[in-house]
This record gives C-alpha cells, sequence and structure tokens, in this order.
C-alpha cells in the first residue's frame, strides 16, 4: 500500500506530462508528416499558419472542434459514441510502460522517468496494442454504413494477421534480453543494440507494426480509393479528431518500442554521465523511425488485400517462428560453449534464412509472368 | 532479373523519394508569387484603344455572334465628330461580358475585326454574385495611352471614316 502522497503526486505530474507530451507529439506530428511528405513530393507543405506553418496544427484543432458532428440516423448510438474513445484511450495508456530515460535527480528525489515498471511490459504493449482495434470494429459496425463495415472487417482481419508475426518477432528480444521489462531490455543492448543481433526480427517487427496502425502500405481499413475513408466514413467533427488522434499517437508509441526493442532505447553516448539525456535520445530515436514512416507512405502504393494476407501468414508468420528458433540456438550455444562467437552466429544465419521467402516471391513473381506470356 | 529483385526494387523506390528531398519545390508562394502566364494565355478579356485614344472597338457584335455561351452582351451606339469614342460610323454604348458563362475559348478574340478585344492576362477573377460577375465596359477598357485623350474626343469631320484598319498577320 502507497501511503506516501509524494510519490502520488509525482505519478500525478509524470502522467500530466505524458498525456501532454504526446497530445503535442501528435499535433506536430501531423505537421511533421504533412511537411516531410510535401519536401519528398518537392512540395512546401503548410507554411502559412506561423513561422514554417508551426501553428497550422493548432488551425486544424480548431476546426475540428467546432465542426458540424453527425451521426448517421440508423446508426447504433451508444456505441456511436463509444467507439473512438475505445480507440484512442488504448493508444495512449500504451506509453505508460515506455522507459524514457535512467532516474533524474530531482528537487532531492530520485525520479524515474517511467510512469509504470511492470515486469510484463511486453505483454502489456502487446494487449494494450490489441484492444485498440474493437474500437474501429466497432466504428465501422455502429455506422451502419457498407464502406465503414468493410474497413472495420479489414481492420480485424489484418489485426489478427499481423499481431501473431509482431508477438513472434519480439520473443528473440525476450530471449536476448532474458526479461521482458522494458528496462531491461534496454539495459541488455548496452554493448550492442538488437537490430545488430536480429535484424530480420527487427524488420518483421517493422512490418507488422505498419500494419498494426494502419499505415501505408498496409492501411486496407481507411483505403480512400476503395472505402471513401474506411471505417470513419461516417464519423466528423471532433470524433473524427479522436480517430485522426489515435492513429497518430500510436505511431509515435510503436516507434518509441521500436527504439526500445530493437534500437537501444534511451542509451547512447554520454548517457551514463547525463541521465537527462535519454529523453533525447528516445525523441531523436522516434524522430527518424517516424520519417521512416513516412518515407514508406511516400513510396510505396498500398498493397492489394489477397496479398496482404498471404504475406501476412505465408511468409511473416512461418519467418518469425524460424527466427525465434536461430536466436534460441545461438543463445543457447553461445551458453553451452561460453563462446560469444556464437551470438554473432545470429544475424548471419538470420538473413540467410531471411532471403529465402525473397526467393519464393521472386519465384512466384515469375511463375505469373509466364503465365501471363 | 536476379533472384534478389524483390527487394532491390523496393529500396530503388526508397532511394527515388528520398532523393527527391533535395529537389528544389515546385511550389508558387501565390499571392506574394505570381506565375508568368504564357504570351497567348486566355485570361480576362482587354478592350483595346488606338495609340491617340480612340477605342477599338467598333460595336459591330461579331463577337457575341461568334460566343458560343453566349456571355457577351453589345448594344451599338452612333459616332458623331463631337462626341467620337472610335474611327467609323458607330462604337460600342454597353460592352458586358458575364464571367459566369465566359469559357475562355478565344473565339470572340478571332472574330473581332478591329483587334478590339483580346484575352489578356489577368486570371484573378473572382466575385461573390452574380451581379458582379458582369465585367462591363468600363471594367474591361483599357487605360488611355499617355499623350492621348479619353473618349468620347471632338475631332475634324473626314477624319476617322474609316472603321477597320489596316492590319498585319499576328506574328507570336
Amino acid at each position: 500500500m502507497i501511503s506516501d502522497w509524494t510519490l502520488w503526486l509525482e505519478w500525478f505530474i509524470k502522467s500530466l506530462i505524458l498525456i501532454f507530451a504526446l497530445l503535442g507529439g501528435f499535433a506536430y506530428l501531423t505537421w511533421y508528416e504533412r511537411r516531410a511528405l510535401a519536401r519528398i513530393q518537392t512540395r512546401i507543405g503548410p507554411n502559412r499558419a506561423g513561422p514554417f506553418g508551426l501553428l497550422q496544427p493548432i488551425a486544424d484543432a480548431v476546426k475540428l472542434v467546432f465542426k458540424e458532428e453527425l451521426t448517421p440516423a440508423k446508426a447504433f448510438k451508444f456505441v456511436f459514441f463509444l467507439a473512438p474513445i475505445l480507440t484512442v484511450v488504448p493508444s495512449i495508456i500504451i506509453a505508460a510502460v515506455i522507459p524514457w530515460g535512467r532516474s533524474i535527480n530531482l528537487f532531492g528525489r530520485e525520479i524515474t522517468l517511467y510512469l509504470a515498471d511492470i515486469n510484463v511490459g511486453i505483454l502489456y504493449f502487446m494487449s494494450i496494442a490489441a484492444i485498440s482495434v474493437y474500437g474501429i470494429v466497432l466504428a465501422g459496425w455502429s455506422s451502419n454504413s457498407k464502406y465503414a463495415m468493410l474497413g472495420g472487417l479489414r481492420a480485424t482481419a489484418q489485426m489478427i494477421s499481423y499481431e501473431l508475426s509482431l508477438g513472434i518477432a519480439l520473443v528473440p528480444v525476450i530471449l536476448l534480453a532474458n526479461s521482458m521489462r522494458m528496462i531491461d531490455i534496454v539495459e541488455a543492448q548496452s554493448s550492442a543494440w538488437f537490430v545488430l543481433i536480429q535484424p530480420v526480427g527487427a524488420l518483421i517487427f517493422w512490418i507488422a507494426t505498419l500494419a498494426e496502425v494502419n499505415r501505408a502500405p498496409f492501411d486496407m481499413p481507411e483505403a480512400e480509393q476503395e472505402l471513401t475513408a474506411g471505417f470513419h466514413s461516417e464519423y466528423s467533427g471532433m470524433k473524427f479528431a479522436l480517430f485522426f488522434m489515435a492513429e497518430y499517437q500510436k505511431m509515435i508509441i510503436v516507434c518509441a518500442i521500436m527504439a526500445i526493442f530493437f534500437f537501444g532505447g534511451y542509451l547512447g553516448p554520454g548517457v551514463d554521465q547525463f541521465p537527462i539525456l535519454g529523453p533525447f535520445y528516445m525523441f531523436v530515436k522516434i524522430f527518424l523511425l517516424l520519417f521512416a514512416m513516412i518515407w514508406v507512405r511516400a513510396t510505396w502504393p498500398r498493397i492489394r488485400y489477397d496479398r496482404l494476407m498471404e504475406f501476412g501468414w505465408k511468409i511473416l508468420v512461418p519467418l518469425s517462428l524460424v527466427i525465434v528458433f536461430i536466436t534460441a540456438t545461438g543463445i543457447l550455444l553461445a551458453e553451452e560453449f561460453s563462446n560469444n562467437l556464437f551470438l554473432w552466429m545470429i544475424p548471419v544465419v538470420s538473413v540467410i534464412v531471411g532471403l529465402i521467402p525473397v526467393v519464393m516471391v521472386y519465384r512466384s513473381l515469375r511463375r505469373i509472368s509466364y503465365e501471363r506470356a | 532479373m536476379s533472384v534478389l529483385d524483390p527487394i532491390v526494387e523496393l529500396v530503388r523506390g526508397l532511394w527515388v523519394t528520398l532523393k527527391s528531398i533535395g529537389e528544389k519545390p515546385v511550389t508558387f508562394q501565390y499571392p506574394e508569387e505570381k506565375r508568368e502566364v504564357r504570351q497567348r494565355y486566355r485570361g480576362r478579356h482587354v478592350l483595346k484603344r488606338y495609340d491617340n485614344g480612340l477605342e477599338k472597338c467598333i460595336g459591330c457584335s461579331l463577337c457575341a455572334a461568334a460566343c458560343p455561351s453566349d456571355a457577351i452582351f453589345v448594344e451599338a451606339s452612333e459616332n458623331t465628330n463631337e462626341k467620337r469614342f472610335s474611327p467609323g460610323e458607330r462604337y460600342a454604348s454597353t460592352y458586358e461580358i458575364n464571367m459566369l458563362r465566359c469559357i475562355f475559348c478565344g473565339y470572340c478574340e478571332d472574330a473581332c475585326p478591329t483587334e478590339a478585344i483580346v484575352l489578356g492576362d489577368n486570371y484573378e477573377l473572382s466575385f461573390t454574385d452574380r451581379r458582379s460577375a458582369i465585367y462591363t465596359k468600363e471594367m474591361l477598357l483599357e487605360s488611355v495611352p499617355s499623350q492621348a485623350f479619353l473618349t468620347p474626343q471632338k475631332v475634324e469631320p473626314g477624319e476617322y471614316n474609316r472603321s477597320v484598319p489596316e492590319m498585319k498577320d499576328p506574328s507570336d
């Protein structure tokens, strides 16, 4: 039982900071994405509201708040109202387990730079991320519209398919860190980032998270050309803003998780002397990973739905299982012979195994082109 | 085709988009920075004048006849030597173009025997009601060249009997 009121105060302040940082991050992520996309398409992007268009998110927010909110006449009103909340809440509370750095000393008090240090951080992340799909499905269903319905269905199918490989791709990380605590995982990477030891696992995780947050090229639930706006077709005003917020906050969160699991989290030069650098390194890593997401969106077209499913089930799931096996074997051999060289066999073997599906894709593509000829 | 093509092609796509970040944006910051229009751009109509200030338009209504969307309305009146607007017998006392109807095809320009109506370079046409979409003669007529007089002018009799001037083929 916690009776120390200062601890409660500390938690309260940290949660407030975290929530406001996420909200601000969401607002400026939209700006960042629009600017970066514009640059890739040799445009300038929003630059009118304030210097460099920095006030654009505020203008957008004001617009969205004052927009008329429509509820379709035949919608299931209660669920229609509940769905955006169910989507946005998980995207905020995932952030509770993310460590932003080691503890710092402030006002003669040891303050930890994370909200909750639970020993099953990975499971927490997985389960909360899975909950957020309910909001999308319920939104699609309660709108009573065919586009929204199809979007919701696609979201479920996609989430089920890619959640599997997402979870399995995390097993190598758990094995390498020998823990499910986020902080242990970060500290285990002080000698080498896990992306170096398990690059294929990182790639699978990255692809699966793109599918998980419905980003291009896996944005089937909201494919504009086919489904107008997918599951949120019938939403407008602040309810739409909540879906939008959830999507972008999830982007930030999965990039933070990616940074923690594979890119050394808050670790970086000088972080041992100055723990305050931890959040800074996290920010830089999240920033770069977000750029990668935007970059992918600007480059690749949306994948066809049957190919999305085939890719998920026939390539990613088997490959991630093989990756787990290779990692486990490598760790076992390294411990058996107390030789770290076996640890470095993992990336080599993984990459070689990772080329097998590439060959398979190549062969199947060639087969298709022969049939056409 | 090599075995690695599925990956090589994806990475090449990424490289193309990454390279384009360094390119100069093609955006024009519109209200501050305006784009030069082409020489033959078909913008808002301008009614031209001769160097001495007389209007080129003789009120023949050929532009109105040529207009496929019936956007032009011309009403002609007689010129006198005391009150002369244009060479020849008649001038346009009313000249209106409905910009909501105009499709900027330039047929009026082709039909004009005196090269009086020309589609200019002004593309900033905006109005908030139907009434102000009708551009009158005062709005369309170009300003008087320097060292010339406003119309109507008082001229010597017999000076401006010919209404259609000698013209050469357009060069551009």
